[in-house]
């Protein structure tokens, strides 16, 4: 990226200096003119953020506590006929004299006695009374849990899971394809047998069987994309570098005496970054995908947190009795996410190689 | 031909010996020790001692390696942990479903997407190519689990179109009441990003010049579609065909699961989750070896479709 390209074409003819502008900043501003491109940009951020606070605490924190009762619709769908829920608000109460009325009145209860006696001393302690509700913003789940509370924390999960896994398989592809396409020969004879290896194997296949045998929760899945998915970062990394080894720029890097390890990673990488940023967006559309199946399947991101794929698992139960409102939010929260991210590649792509397009 | 083909089998060998040697750390290194999963409630040293000599833990890594290679080769995995069934028994009876669930599925999907990538990419630029660009985008950041989920609550349970669940025992009943709702919903998940594939193949190919000829010397716009952008883009579409297959292989999984269809897909969810490792092992290995038969089948099949192709 810090390679100048200077746009003064006529330099006699322009007064002033026009600034050299990177390829980063050219982007940005090619980015910047595509409306969707910019639309997109803000829609995966706003995501991100939601993530970071996720992690913080600052929202979706009590997603397990039961706020309604279980199966609450939506605020905006009430019109249905609500049978179930009238029967279940206010599940505590502190009620000692009611308990007396019916002393007198059930006389040959044997227990009467006993039980008044526990109720007496329960009144003793302060008894909170919680109020379920009958409706939320986007409805509960089976527990009363409350479904924006749950799809928030979902996405910060699945979310975070697909950022990091992508960001793994990004450092070891890298890593490897520059190692494999700078170095050549046997080293790259060995490093093309790995890949060759993950690459036989179907995707579903190699997650399933890393599954198997390593333990449920975030890292593993983390750790399982970043093992499936560094080969398609490998394969473009590994051709960039043995074309850019025989550049002008190495040669002379070679010249004032850079190392090897200057070379591949202060010189070439910068000028093949571009390319890594649009995989990485590639990369986290698929695994926040495969997130949701793997955890559907339970093999996710394990019991004690939920996701999208976690909340998924959930619905088939739930949309035969009717209820399908944590289907629907879970679909949309995602689909906004995937779509943004998509077009969002599209227009990267186009603004960091205008060659193609 | 026959040599490349040879060659081509040559190269095999190592990348399955990388396979095998990748599942053999898995189970064996990382996996942990089976025979106390195995022994289960009756754990004393002699039966672990009996289980772990049973099979073949007792011996150095390099043989038991041997060992793994050998059931390879002979196909005989022994028998499941969990149900003692026969692992080659297993797959024999379990592969039938599957084949016919990706089959149909795959040949309809192309179907599909072929004939709307070529209408959409006639019309280019038009509302028609926009709307299917934009739905197509939309329908492809839905997960395969909601059209799986909604797709069976909807056709099968509120309409009763299909039936939810189930496998019969007859080729016909299978192909004909159990198969077509899998079908119908694995086509939708497909034909979207299919669809934009094939769309861009077949724009590259209506740019050239050839096409400008053939129109020029007064052909129908039926044949110049059919007869030559159509044949020029079999060669990215054979890609297509074969790189969608793993893609394929995650959907049959989840609708074997969903659907109960008695495939390979279900067995290895099964296996999975109760640690079943020579059922996971003989079919990784076995599904490895058919996709790369069908690799070389692909390429073989490009040579064929287009003779200005050179194998090398």
């Amino acid at each position: 990226m810090n390679q100048d390209s200077n746009l003064t074409l006529d330099q006699e003819k322009v007064e002033t200096q026009v600034p050299a502008q990177s390829l980063s900043s050219l982007a940005w501003k090619r980015l910047k003119r595509d409306k969707v491109g910019m639309i997109s940009l803000l829609i995966v951020c706003f995501y991100l953020l939601l993530c970071a606070a996720g992690w913080m605490g600052l929202v979706g924190e009590n997603w397990r506590a039961d706020v309604a009762v279980p199966n609450a619709p939506p605020t905006f769908a009430t019109w249905e006929p609500r049978g179930t829920q009238v029967n279940a608000v206010a599940a505590t109460s502190s009620s000692a004299d009611q308990v007396d009325d019916d002393n007198s009145a059930a006389a040959p209860d044997p227990l009467a006695a006993l039980m008044a006696q526990a109720d007496k001393h329960e009144s003793q302690y302060a008894s909170k009374t919680t109020t379920l509700k009958d409706t939320l913003i986007l409805g509960a789940d089976g527990q009363g849990r409350d479904v924006l509370q749950k799809a928030i924390k979902g996405t910060s999960v699945s979310v975070s899971v697909a950022l990091l896994g992508a960001f793994c398989a990004i450092v070891i592809g890298t890593i490897l394809g520059a190692i494999a396409g700078y170095f050549g020969k046997w080293v790259d004879d060995v490093l093309m047998w790995f890949y060759s290896i993950f690459t036989s194997v179907p995707d579903m296949l190699l997650l399933l069987s890393f599954a198997a045998v390593l333990s449920r929760g975030i890292s593993t899945l983390v750790l399982i994309f970043a093992l499936t998915s560094w080969t398609y970062v490998f394969r473009l990394m590994r051709a960039e570098f043995m074309k850019h080894k025989e550049r002008d720029y190495i040669k002379a890097a070679d010249a004032i005496g850079a190392g090897q390890t200057r070379k591949m990673f202060r010189h070439i990488l910068p000028n093949v970054s571009h390319i890594l940023l649009v995989q990485f967006s590639i990369l986290t559309v698929g695994m926040i995908k495969s997130e949701v199946v793997l955890s559907f399947l339970g093999f996710g991101v394990g019991i004690k947190q939920t996701s999208w794929g976690a909340m998924l698992a959930e619905v088939p139960a739930e949309l035969i009795q009717g209820y399908w409102w944590q289907m629907l939010t879970v679909t949309v929260f995602m689909s906004v996410l995937v779509t943004a991210f998509s077009l969002l590649t599209d227009s990267l792509r186009d603004a960091l190689d205008p060659k193609v397009s | 031909m026959l040599s490349y083909i040879v060659r081509r089998l040559w190269q095999m060998i190592p990348t399955l010996l990388g396979v095998m040697l990748l599942l053999f750390t898995l189970y064996t290194l990382v996996g942990g020790d089976p025979s106390y999963i195995l022994a289960g409630k009756s754990l004393s040293a002699e039966t672990i001692a009996s289980i772990r000599t049973q099979l073949g833990l007792d011996k150095s890594l390099p043989e038991q390696f041997l060992i793994f290679v050998k059931q390879v080769l002979t196909m005989n995995f022994g028998t499941s942990w969990s149900t003692q069934q026969p692992v080659s028994e297993i797959i024999r009876t379990r592969i039938g479903p599957s084949v016919m669930l990706l089959l149909t599925w795959q040949l309809c999907s192309l179907f599909f997407s072929l004939l709307f990538a070529a209408s959409v990419a006639y019309y280019k630029g038009s509302i028609y190519d926009r709307a299917v660009t934009i739905i197509s985008t939309v329908a492809m950041s839905i997960s395969i689990l909601v059209y799986i989920i909604a797709g069976q609550y909807f056709l099968a349970y509120k309409m009763q179109w299909f039936p939810v669940y189930g496998w019969g025992n007859g080729f016909w009943q299978n192909f004909l009441l159990y198969i077509p709702l899998p079908l119908i919903i694995g086509v939708a998940v497909s034909v979207a990003p299919d669809t934009r594939f094939y769309r861009s193949c077949f724009i590259e190919e209506m740019n050239q010049d050839y096409v400008r000829t053939a129109r020029a010397k007064g052909l129908s716009e039926r044949k110049v579609m059919l007869k030559h952008v159509m044949r020029n883009a079999l060669i990215p579409i054979v890609t297509g065909v074969m790189s969608s297959l793993p893609y394929m292989i995650t959907g049959s999984v989840l609708m074997e699961r969903f659907f109960g269809i008695p495939g390979l897909g279900n067995e290895i969810l099964k296996a999975v989750n109760s640690s079943d490792f020579p059922v996971i092992k003989a079919i990784t290995i076995y599904l490895v070896i058919a996709i790369m038969v069908f690799n070389l089948l692909a390429d073989l099949l490009y040579k064929w479709i287009d003779p200005r192709v050179k194998l090398n």
